[in-house]
Formats: structure tokens, sequence, C-alpha cells
């Protein structure tokens, strides 16, 4: 076991692409860390230079403490489990599971015992005797783990292992994995694609884009403060609604009306040197039907009215999509996620608006509705460059970039 | 619907019974002929009228024929071995690196496949006579391997390409060197394609006729097929025919024994399961 530290590390191909600028990163001794970011962002090929199938182009890599930048994979003594399984179709399940021991030249009784062991943790050991053409998706999904868990490596790497499953399987798998990584607890880096993974399996998650770190930290950190409006769009689901907004006489002129800008808005404006032009972010469950709303939440918020669109009722609450005028919010940002959610699922870009309403709202699809929503959940992003004007002020001197 | 598929089988059953008749009724006359006595070998039927395998006593008596048997297996085993060997290296490393001058050998390699072997022989001959190779073994062993690797080169650097990059990366993982990898991993994945280029290989050594009468001029190196075209009778004044024939039928079973040797370890899908398919 061992901590991982990615110092200003980059990746240029030999082609000219940069995959990988000047990625830092402290993964501590025993973390479960989640690489996530759109297709082509940087994700597998950071996971490739830690493993060291890949050259690192510039920077330092350290595993416990020790660069090694040039050491072959089979000396740093790391893990990994690939997207495809990359299971050996020659060896059957026990000869695929004995081979990283068998070229540590372990003893036969060592080996025997070891694969046995990580066989009954991945409940293998009914299929010990077979090749991998005759088992199922899952159960070569546990193979591969099994191959990765029996030699106690120092880490674990992981490349969209679950990513081939169907959703079922995955979410099996899915706590398999967290299960497992809590019992060994060895330092593990996760790439996925998936919100849910990332959401629910590590300790701390990493938001990558265009081969650069957006942002670091605790899940529920990035969905409550995201960095930018990429961090801010990526996470959740369905994601953020984003709307323009002018600043004008002190207030905020968007498509629902003119929102009052509150002290703590204005003073992390100021502080920011915001421009006039705005984009005005809002999580879909910050939105609530007004008849629902007691007068002490109604003070927070503020209300408007807007013909609704669809109606999708999930039990335990109501996805209701709303109209509303006005031009669509654009940055490179919002169009870089658009293309890579494929334009029809991402609903922040377009004029629609996601709201997530109580199970209890008799909204009803063509009506014109009320609706309420929290003004001290708002976020407001400069357009020219998607940093996030109004994170929470104690919060403001580890963003990076802004006058602290 | 049925109707169809029946017709479709029958129909193709019966094109596939005169392929098979075509090409099998020479191997057929020629084993009858074998088996023929010098009295009734033109009297044009199909099954001997009189057996005998004095034939086949004969071409075993003299020399000329067991010397040339075992050039032509000494030749062709080394030719094929070597060539399989180079091949395999270098189609591994066509499949899966990246460097300068990819493209120019593998163009070069198809160039030297399509040069009219003919036009070749009599530089051949002229460079070898200098180099004191003609009528060596290794006289003919070095242009089967030239006019081979192309071959295996492209017939390898198929199967490389279908095993995924991903085993040999996880085998790297798993704590093997770049040469382990090759070894334990790929070379057993790619053992199929390895006895199919080394039966190719071995049939265009063995068949050649070209290089073996135009660079050999005595026992000493001449193969078997060459060695037939100088057959004569046990006697100066016999008909050949007998012999030949006989000849031509015990050449043929090295091939076969060779070919049933390797088939059984081309079991293709050998790579199904390595990967989510
Ligand atoms: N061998 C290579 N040569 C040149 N460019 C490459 C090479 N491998 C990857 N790239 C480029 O580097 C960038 C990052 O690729 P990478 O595979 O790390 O993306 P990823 O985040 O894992 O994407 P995905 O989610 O689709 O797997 C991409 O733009 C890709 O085109
Ligand atoms: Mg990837």
């Amino acid at each position: 076991m061992a901590d991982i530290v990615l110092d200003k590390v980059s990746k240029e191909f030999p082609d000219g692409t940069t995959a990988v600028r000047d990625v830092d990163l402290e993964i501590a001794d025993g973390e479960f860390v989640i690489l996530v970011g759109p297709s082509g962002c940087g994700k597998s090929t950071t996971l490739n230079m830690i493993a060291g199938l890949e050259d690192i182009s510039s920077g330092e890599l350290r595993i416990a403490g020790q660069r090694v930048n040039d050491k072959a994979p089979r000396d740093r003594d790391i893990a990994m489990v690939f997207q495809s399984y990359a299971l050996y179709p020659n060896m059957t399940v026990r000869e695929n599971m004995a081979f990283p021991l068998r070229l540590a030249k372990l003893d036969k009784e060592t080996i025997d015992r070891k694969v046995e062991e990580a066989a009954k943790v991945l409940e293998l050991t009914p299929l010990l005797d077979r090749k991998p053409a005759n088992l199922s998706g899952g159960q070569r999904q546990r193979v591969a783990m099994g191959r990765a868990i029996v030699r106690q490596p120092k880490a674990f790497l992981m490349d969209e292992p679950l990513s081939n499953l169907d959703a079922k399987l995955r979410v099996q798998m899915r706590t398999v994995v967290s299960r497992l990584q809590k019992q060994l607890g060895t330092t593990t880096v996760y790439v996925t694609h998936d919100q849910t993974e990332a959401m629910t399996l590590g300790d701390r998650v990493v938001i990558m884009r265009g081969g650069a770190v957006q942002q670091v930290g605790p899940p529920q950190e990035l969905y409550d403060h995201p960095n930018n409006l990429f961090v801010a769009g990526f996470i959740g689901s369905p994601s953020m609604n984003f709307l323009t907004a002018t600043v004008e006489e002190g207030t905020l002129r968007t498509a629902l009306g003119d929102v009052p800008i509150g002290d703590r808005i204005r003073r992390e404006l100021e502080r920011a040197d915001a421009p006039r032009e705005l984009i005005l972010g809002i999580r879909p469950e910050h939105f609530e039907d007004a008849e629902l709303i007691d007068e002490e939440t109604r003070r927070r918020g503020m209300e408007f009215t807007a013909p609704v669109d669809i109606v999708e009722s999930m039990g335990s609450d109501k996805y209701v999509y709303l109209s509303v005028e006005g031009e669509r919010a654009t940055s490179a940002e919002l169009e870089e996620l658009a293309a890579d959610a494929g334009a029809a699922d991402f609903s922040g870009a377009g004029s629609n608006l996601v709201t997530r309403l109580s199970a209890e709202s008799s909204v009803t699809e063509g009506e014109d509705r009320r609706v309420w929503f929290n003004l001290e959940k708002i976020h407001l992003f400069d357009p020219s460059d998607g940093r996030n004007l109004t994170l929470h002020e104690g919060r403001l001197t580890e963003f990076p970039g802004s006058p602290a | 619907m049925a109707d169809t598929t029946t017709k479709a089988k029958v129909r193709w059953g019966l094109l596939d019974v005169a392929v098979v008749v075509f090409a099998l009724t020479p191997v057929l006359w020629i084993m009858s002929l074998s088996f023929k006595t010098p009295a009734t070998l033109t009297d044009g039927k199909f099954i001997p009228r009189e057996w005998t395998l004095e034939n086949y006593r004969t071409i075993f008596v003299t020399d000329q024929f067991v010397r040339a048997l075992v050039n032509s297996i000494g030749i062709a085993l080394i030719a094929t071995t070597i060539a399989v060997v180079l091949g395999a290296m270098a189609a591994y490393a066509i499949s899966r690196l990246d460097f300068p001058g990819k493209r120019a050998l593998v163009g070069v390699s198809l160039l030297i496949a399509m040069f009219p072997q003919v036009s070749l022989v009599s530089p051949l001959f002229e460079i070898e006579r200098q180099l004191g190779l003609f009528d060596t073994w290794p006289g003919l062993i070095l242009p089967y391997i030239t006019f081979a690797l192309p071959l295996a080169i492209y017939t390898l650097s198929a199967f490389f390409k279908q095993i995924p990059w991903d085993l040999e990366k996880a085998a790297k993982m798993d704590g093997a060197t770049q040469g382990q990898a090759f070894r334990r991993v790929i070379a057993p994945l790619a053992a199929p394609g390895l006895f199919t280029t080394a039966i190719l290989v071995f049939i265009f050594c063995w068949n050649d006729f070209l290089f073996a009468i135009s660079l050999t001029s005595t026992e000493r190196s001449r193969t078997v097929p060459v060695a037939l075209s100088f057959f004569t009778g046990a006697s100066q004044f016999e008909d050949p025919t007998g012999a030949i024939c006989a000849a031509a039928v015990v050449i043929t079973i090295p091939i076969i024994l060779f070919v049933l040797f390797f088939q059984r370890r081309i079991v293709s899908g050998l790579t199904s399961g390595a990967v989510k398919g």
C-alpha cells in the first residue's frame, strides 16, 4: 500500500496531441479516487502513466515517496483492471489468477492458497477450472478483479471496469468493488464515465477536461460548490439549468424575471470583479411547486410562472420541464458538455428548464404553473472563463484564479 | 423456405463433388499407375489388373531417390523453421510498434513476393557460383527463406493483429517482462497462425522445382521434384513411368503427415473470451 503523487505530470503524444496537461494530484494511502470527465479528456492516459504503460512527457510521478517515472510496470507493483477485462483466453480462471504470482516466482502452495482465498472473496470457487470463454460478463469481470487482488499490490488502477456490464450487474458489481476496496484498504484510482459510480464509490472525485484537472474534492463538495461551469454542468443528473442573466440596477435580469441580488451575492460579485453579463445556474431540485411552499421558505426564494411542457412522475418526485423564453446561455464549457452528453440529454443548454418538484404537486402538462426557486442555492458564472462567482465566502481562497 | 434450402444444399453438394473429383482423379490415377506392372502400365484401366510393389522397391534400391528425399526434408524443415521464427518477430513488430520505415518494410516484402521468380534464377545462379553456395543446402535454403518470408510476415501479422493489445498490457501489469509477455501470452495465442504459416512455407519449399533445378547439379543437394525428372528405371532401358509414379506417391506422404500433425493445433477461436465479445 502506498500513496501516489502526480507532480505537474503532462503527456504529449508523438503526433503532437497534448492529452494530459500539468496534472497535480495527491492520492493518500488507502484512498479511493475517481477520475471522471467527458470522452477524450485524458483519463485513460493519466491512468496508463501511473501504471507505466505510457511514458510521462514531463513532471514527476511518485509512488510511496519514490520517483517511478522510469520504472517498468512490473517494478511499480501496481495491479490494473481493464475495461475489456483482458483475461488470458488460453488459461483457466485459476491460471489467470495465478499468473502474476507465478511471475513473482512464489512457491506452488502459496500460489494455490492465495488463488483460493481470492476466489472465495469473489465467489469464483466453482469456476476455477473454466476457461474465460465459458464465463458470463459479470464472472469475467470478477476474474479480472481476482487477478488484481491476488498479489496484494501497492495500488489498484481500474479503467472503466464496469462499463461493459448491463445496468443491473453494474449496480451489483459497484457494491462489490466498494466493499472490496474498503476491506483491502488499498489505494485505488478508478476511471469512469458514469455519474453514479463517481458520486457513490470514491472518497474524492477528480474532474478532468481537455487534459487538465478542473476540480478535486469529495463528491458532495463538487456537487454543492462547483468551481466552474464545466463542473457544475458535468456533475448532477439531470444537470444544472443555465440561463443568461444581466446585472442591472441591483437586480439580475433573467428569463425567470428580475432576480434580486442578496447581500451575499453582491459581496461576492464585487469581490470577483464580475462582468455585467452572467450565467445563472440552478439545480433541478432547488425548484418547488409554489403551492407547496410555506411562508418561511417562500421568503428565501422567488416565484415565476411558466408553461409546463412535460411532466415525468418518478414516484418519489416529479420531473417537470418548463418552457422559458429568452436566449440560451452559451459558453465553450456548455457546448463541450452538450457535445459529450449528446445534445438531447443535456437540458442545461436548451431553453427548457428541468425542475424536480414534490410528488404531491398537482402540476399537469400544458398549464401555466407558478414555480418557486431557492435564491440561496443559485450559482452565477462568468461566461468568458466559466468560473463560479458565487462560491461561499470561506471557500474563495481555494478557488484558483480568484482574488483571495 | 425449407424447399429452397434443400435445393441449394443439393446444388452446392453436386458442385463440391465435381471439384473433389476433378482434384483427386489425377492423384488416384498416379497411385493406380504406381501399383501396375510395366506390362499393364498402358492398359488404360483404373484398377490395376496385376498388383505389384516392384516400383516402390525400385526407387528405394537406388541411392538416388533416398538422397533426394533426405535433401528435401532437411532443406524444407530448416527453411520453414527459420522463415517462421524470423517472420514471427517481424510480424510482431509490424503489428505492435510504430517505427520509422515500417511502411517501407511492408512494401518491400510485398514487392519480393510479387517478383517473378523465374527472372531471378540466372542472377542467383551466378551469385551462388561466385559465393560457393551453388549445389549446397544453404544455396537452396536462402532463396526459399527469401520468398517465404513475405508470406510468413503477411499471415502472421494478420494473426497478431487479432490478439487484443490489452492482453499484453495486462501481462506487463501482472509483472511480465516484454519477453515473458510475448512467450507466455502472445505466442500461445498466435500458435494457430504459426502453424498455418509453417504449413504454407513447408509446402512452398517442398514443391519448388524452379530453384531446385537451377541451383543444384548433383545428388548432394538435389531435392525430390528435380530427382524425379532425372529418374530412369531400374536399368537404363526400362520405362521409368511406374517408378516415377511410385516416387510421386511417396513424396506426398511427408506433406500429408506434416499437415495432419499441425492441423490439430489449428484450433480456431482460441482468443475468444479474452475480452468482452
Ligand atoms: N497513442 C495516441 N496518439 C495520439 N493521441 C492519442 C493517443 N492515445 C490517446 N490520444 C489522445 O489523447 C486524448 C486522451 O485520450 P484518453 O484515452 O486518455 O481519453 P479518455 O479520457 O480515456 O477517453 P474515454 O472516456 O473515451 O476513454 C484523446 O484526445 C486521444 O485522442
Ligand atoms: Mg479511456
